[in-house]
């Protein structure tokens, strides 16, 4: 197993934090993970992105071209993101962050309502959590139970009773997600 | 999961590093994209358990300066910078060469040349292993290619740095510096205790004892003969560095028809690219130098025999291309690829580039 994943959105949206997540849930999961984001001046407000690849064996390049799952949380990053996507790969989007659809044929496309789900929990703070948990379902590479766990180590404690909150928020996102468009395949 | 697995940056990972290697000092000065070298030592605070001294320096020139003082009495010292901050402290690693001072220099290379970019480069290859700073000097150079070599490499630094009393450094960029892997940390190893660093250093300026004619540690001899005696010392130590230390790592070179040569985050790029090229039925291998200098010239000269052509891969406009063209004598093509400014090449660039510059 190897998923080359990239995660991008405006800084703040927490896309880093996703791709931390994801990494650390990886490495209890046994698996070799990177993690390596775009560092340039972004700030609050500006684009971020992350490259995270969970593998069952070493990882050679922790800097790809082609990804097999995109996950575009605003228009700037479906733009940069939408054809780096492998053939017969996943996109993952938004809706709330983008006014232009994808338009590869090729390729699975998924949409999550994630900004809409955190305001009805009424705590957009969550919105990374939801799209994480919508990105485990698709691409169950890492189980649900370490990422919660991996939560617990990663967080420091006096932030602990918002655990809760964030596992709700992964299920929510595990239930919301829904399939827009299945990959032609392609003829030979 | 084994707890002794962390989830790190490779600049985490090298103040972890320094702390459990029983460092007796980092001094250093903020630039991205290695601050978190200094941002990590300061969270941790060794200076409440090991008794490691963090400080936060005026300048590069001052963090260097103290790293000559600690390293003139026998103490692990080191300080970490990027590009444009290194540029400052030629002058003092110059001086450490010429008073024979370890010490450990860390360079997370940024895009330059001046205050340049704040993205990853290699393009201080030639300022690291062709001096830098003034005069006849060589320095230790290791180029780790993942977060773990970043934790390995800054004992061996210090290893190194001490076994041959002359500065090292670790060469490495805003990829390796920033990305996050699994790590292993090393063991924990107390400080050594003066008496421990008498012995090791005896040449330390910690105190004159009756039994011996003072220490002086000092670049400076105005006689020109003992100057030029110095300068043979140092040079001999350097060959004697030459045959024993040189560092490398081959993979898939036995059945490559063409090989790259490549260091540190380019290295895993083309580890990338040696997947796509069998893919297409192209036998590729790499050649990594684990240490810039010294330069693993020999082993590039066997491969030169077995192989078609050869293609360098950095993040510069072609640097150690000369020192692989140097090994290999003109006895096959060798190319450079490379992008600048900050701009990372990808696998698929690679492979294209070796087609064009060396297939084609």
């Amino acid at each position: 197993m190897l998923q080359e994943i990239v995660i991008s959105g405006f800084g703040g949206q927490g896309v880093l934090s996703i791709g931390k997540i994801l990494a650390y849930s990886g490495i209890m999961g046994g698996k070799e993970v990177s993690w390596f984001p775009a560092y340039g001046p972004e700030q609050r407000g500006g684009t971020a992105n992350v490259t995270v690849i969970v593998s069952d064996t070493p990882i050679s390049s922790p800097i790809v071209d082609q990804y097999d799952i995109a996950i575009v949380l605003n228009q700037p990053s479906m733009e940069k993101f939408e054809n780096k996507v492998k053939p017969g790969g996943t996109l993952i989007y938004d809706t709330y962050g983008i006014h232009k659809s994808a338009q590869r044929k090729d390729i699975d496309i998924y949409r999550i309502d994630a900004m809409d789900e955190s305001m009805k929990m009424e705590n957009t703070k969550v919105f990374n959590m939801i799209v994480l948990g919508g990105l485990l379902k698709v691409a169950p590479m890492v189980q649900v139970e370490n990422v919660i766990e991996g939560l617990r180590k990663s967080l420091p404690e006096r932030h602990h009773h918002l655990l809760p909150m964030n596992e709700k928020a992964i299920f929510r996102g595990m239930e919301t997600i829904s399939q827009e468009q299945k990959a032609e395949v392609c003829k030979a | 999961m084994s707890e002794e697995i962390s989830l790190l940056k490779g600049n985490e990972a090298i103040a972890y590093s320094a702390i459990r290697y029983g460092v007796d000092g980092y001094f250093g000065y903020p630039i991205t994209p290695q601050s978190e070298i200094i941002e990590t030592l300061m969270e941790a605070a060794p200076w409440k358990t090991t008794g490691m001294v963090v400080l936060q320096a005026e300048s590069e020139l001052a963090a260097i300066n103290m790293v000559y003082g600690g390293a003139a009495c026998g103490k692990y010292a080191m300080t970490s910078s990027s590009s444009p901050g290194i540029s400052l402290k030629q002058e003092g690693i110059s001086y450490m060469a010429g008073a024979e001072l370890p010490g450990l220099i860390v360079n997370v290379q940024r895009g330059g040349p001046g205050l340049g970019t704040i993205q990853p480069s290699q393009a201080d290859y030639f300022q690291t292993v062709k001096g830098g700073g003034h005069g006849d000097y060589r320095l230790i150079t290791l180029a780790p290619n993942s977060v773990q070599e970043m934790a390995d490499f800054v004992g061996l630094g210090f290893d190194l740095a001490f076994k041959y009393r002359n500065p090292a450094m670790i060469l490495t960029d805003g990829v390796i510096g920033q990305m996050m892997e699994k790590v292993k940390l090393p063991e924990y190893q107390r400080r050594r205790t003066e008496q421990e660093i008498r012995q090791q250093c005896p040449w330390a300026t910690l105190g004159k004892t009756p039994d011996r004619a003072p220490n002086i540690i000092t670049s400076l001899e105005l006689d020109s003969a003992v100057m030029e005696k110095n300068n043979e010392r140092f040079q001999a130590k350097y060959r004697e560095i030459e045959k024993a230390e040189v560092r490398y790592e081959l993979v898939n070179c036995e059945k490559a028809d063409y090989i790259l040569v490549a260091f540190g985050s380019a290295a895993r790029i083309c580890l990338k690219t040696i997947e796509f090229a069998g893919n297409e039925g192209i036998n590729v291998g790499l050649i990594r130098p684990i240490t810039l200098w010294p330069f693993p010239s020999k082993i590039i000269r066997d491969y030169a025999d077995r192989v078609k052509g050869m293609l360098t891969v950095e993040l510069n406009a072609g640097q150690m291309v000369e020192d692989v063209r140097l090994a290999v004598n003109g006895k096959i093509a060798v190319e450079h690829y490379g992008r600048l400014g900050g701009i990372v090449p990808t696998p698929d660039g690679v492979l294209e580039a070796l087609k064009e510059k060396i297939i084609n």
